[in-house]
């Protein structure tokens, strides 16, 4: 259909069930103006549910974005507020490439937030400074951003000044806000709820290391989730998955102190 | 419908309304097709171009196809075994030998395999390498023709035997059937999957059947004979474009080469099978018929080949001066414009 002139907006409800179309995504989708020279294109927007903390069990808690934020030719967004969700989607839609949009599903109650009204787009690509800081970055997406800002609040009160990136789009990510953010503050830390062995923080913090490592004044940390399949269900194995804001809190005060 | 219960093994003598000029064109697609194919394997074997893949055998489906397609209206999904498909409905000699040689002016840019084109000017979607993958894409592009309300209009989309043991061409020939999608799929069924004889493919040898159990019309014409061909396929991409919905046709044909030049077909097929296929060879068959049916003299055959062979060694000169990408065009056309490759 995107061959063909239309903007198609599929959605993989959840994104654990996304696997047999990865040939698609992956070696179709991606590839199409590439292989074509640009006389194909294909401007698909995936919207999927992903993420655990939901009582999901085993195919409706995992996270995707490692999976594809590898592959040249795709777009990957996670927004954690209403008012990106909506401005990003527009901008996807309006997109010429494919965009896999992800939503975390425990946002989906948990979060309420203000939607301007009419038509307005957010640039994909752009991170956005939640909370400003000053001693520690924290980089984050999905649930863990509103997570990581609780936590941040609280180091806050304890006047200790913590500024958190809610990175919004994974590929392409924000290489300037990461580095601007880790050059004012010297100290970065990733904190993601996909598994953490090759995910969006090894990433980051590689590139990093690559661009700043004499900014910084601290290892990089990652709180990630751990490397077993996500999540078992009963509520100690989902629990034990999944960290919390006081766990965040606890990584960044480390951090600070180091 | 012109789908025949059986296949045969005489070429037809019907016409199916097919004019002179007509048959005479599907003859020289046919003749084109095998004089490229070769030029691509001669290429490979005097070491100037590293790769190139095999479709004779399939020149009859492939030109009879090709003349039942609408240029400028319907929609052609392939794949990469369809070398006289693309010609038949328009892609130019010189286009094929820029794919053989990935030169600049390519398609794809040199970016792709030999024979795996992409023209929207002809309504020829990008081909993949990849089996079965294009039958989503097209029914994909038969749902933007109805959901556009757009009528007339049909896609053709074409696949081998081994495509269908794929879980993607089940779901899209179920998915077409369900929605009376205005689609053909046409298999080239040529009994070799690479290696694999159809023996170790399927249960049982016609993939026509498979149709019934999704609700659609399947039919089984030779594939050694255009003229069937052309009348199975014309008669159900009508259907599909007068809102009839999809039907699956099955060519019988057979593959005379290995897949590609990397691949020697004698470890696992047996010459003498191929030698006893030959009797069936659909291009001298079809240019025997001609004469015999008085649309062509001797002499006009002789001067038809000719021309092919002439313009085929033009096309190779054309090409083989023409300029290989830049490195820097590795680079090009991952995203939009203003998308460049992005990278930390």
């Amino acid at each position: 259909m995107a061959m063909e002139g239309l903007r198609p907006i599929a959605e993989i409800q959840f994104a654990d069930f996304i696997y047999p179309s990865f040939n698609q995504i992956v070696g179709e989708a991606a590839k199409i103006r590439y292989r074509s020279n640009g006389e194909y294109t294909c401007p698909l927007v995936i919207r999927t549910p992903y993420g655990g903390g939901v009582r999901g069990a085993l195919s409706h808690s995992v996270s995707i974005e490692a999976l594809f934020y590898h592959v040249p030719g795709l777009k990957i967004v996670a927004p954690s507020f209403p008012d990106d969700v909506k401005g990003l989607l527009n901008a996807a839609i309006d997109d010429p490439d494919p965009v896999l949009f992800l939503e975390h599903k425990k946002t989906y109650r948990l979060i309420k937030g203000e939607v301007p009204d009419g038509h307005y787009t957010i640039p994909l690509g752009k991170a956005n400074v939640r909370k400003a800081g000053t001693q520690l970055t924290v980089v984050s997406y999905g649930l863990y951003l509103h997570w990581a800002l609780e936590a941040a609040q609280r180091l806050q009160e304890e006047n200790v000044s913590v500024e958190v990136i809610d990175l919004r789009s994974i590929r392409p990510m924000d290489k300037t806000a990461i580095l601007t953010s880790v050059q004012k503050t010297r100290k970065l830390l990733i904190v993601h709820e996909d598994n953490k062995f090759g995910g969006i923080g090894a990433e980051i913090s590689a590139m990093v290391a690559e661009e700043a490592l004499f900014s910084l004044d601290s290892p990089i940390r990652r709180l990630c989730g751990p490397d077993v399949p996500s999540m078992g269900y009963a509520l100690p194995l989902e629990e034990e998955f999944m960290s919390s804001p006081a766990e965040m809190a606890d990584a960044m005060r480390a951090m600070v102190k180091f | 419908m012109a789908i025949k219960p059986e296949a045969q093994s005489k070429v037809s003598l019907e016409r199916h309304g097919l004019t002179d000029e007509q048959l005479v064109a599907i003859l020289r697609t046919m003749l084109m097709q095998r004089t490229l194919e070769n030029r691509g394997f001669q290429l490979n074997r005097q070491g100037k171009i590293p790769f190139a893949s095999a479709s004779e055998g399939h020149e009859a489906v492939q030109a009879g196809a090709a003349m039942a397609f609408e240029r400028g209206k319907d929609i052609l999904v392939p794949y990469y075994r369809d070398l006289g498909l693309a010609l038949g409905i328009g892609l130019t000699p010189y286009e094929v030998l820029l794919s053989l040689f990935a030169r600049a002016a390519d398609h794809s840019a040199g970016r792709q395999f030999p024979h795996h084109y992409a023209s929207r000017r002809l309504g020829l979607h990008t081909i993949s390498s990849i089996i079965a993958a294009q039958l989503p894409h097209a029914v994909g592009a038969a749902f933007a023709l109805q959901y556009s309300g757009e009528t007339g209009r049909a896609v053709l989309t074409t696949f081998g035997d081994g495509a269908t043991s794929e879980g993607e061409w089940h779901e899209s020939v179920n998915f077409a059937a369900v929605h009376t999608l205005p689609i053909v799929f046409l298999c080239e069924n040529n009994e070799w999957a690479i290696s694999t004889p159809l023996s170790k493919q399927m249960g049982q040898p016609d993939v026509f059947k498979r149709a019934e159990g999704y609700g659609l019309p399947g039919g089984v014409v030779d594939g050694m004979d255009p003229i069937a061909c052309y009348a199975a396929v014309g008669a159900a991409m009508q259907r599909a474009r007068s809102g009839g919905g999809p039907t699956l046709v099955e060519a019988k044909c057979y593959r005379f080469l290995s897949h590609t030049t990397d691949d020697d077909d004698r470890t696992y097929r047996s010459p003498d099978e191929v030698q006893a296929r030959r009797k069936d060879d659909p291009v001298p068959c079809f240019e025997r018929l001609l004469v015999e049916r008085a649309v062509l003299n001797a002499e006009q055959v002789e001067a038809l080949k000719r021309g092919v062979l002439e313009e085929t060694n033009d096309a190779t000169d054309r090409a083989e001066a023409m300029a290989y990408p830049d490195a820097a065009d590795l680079y090009e056309k991952v995203y939009a414009e203003g998308w460049e490759p992005w990278t930390v």
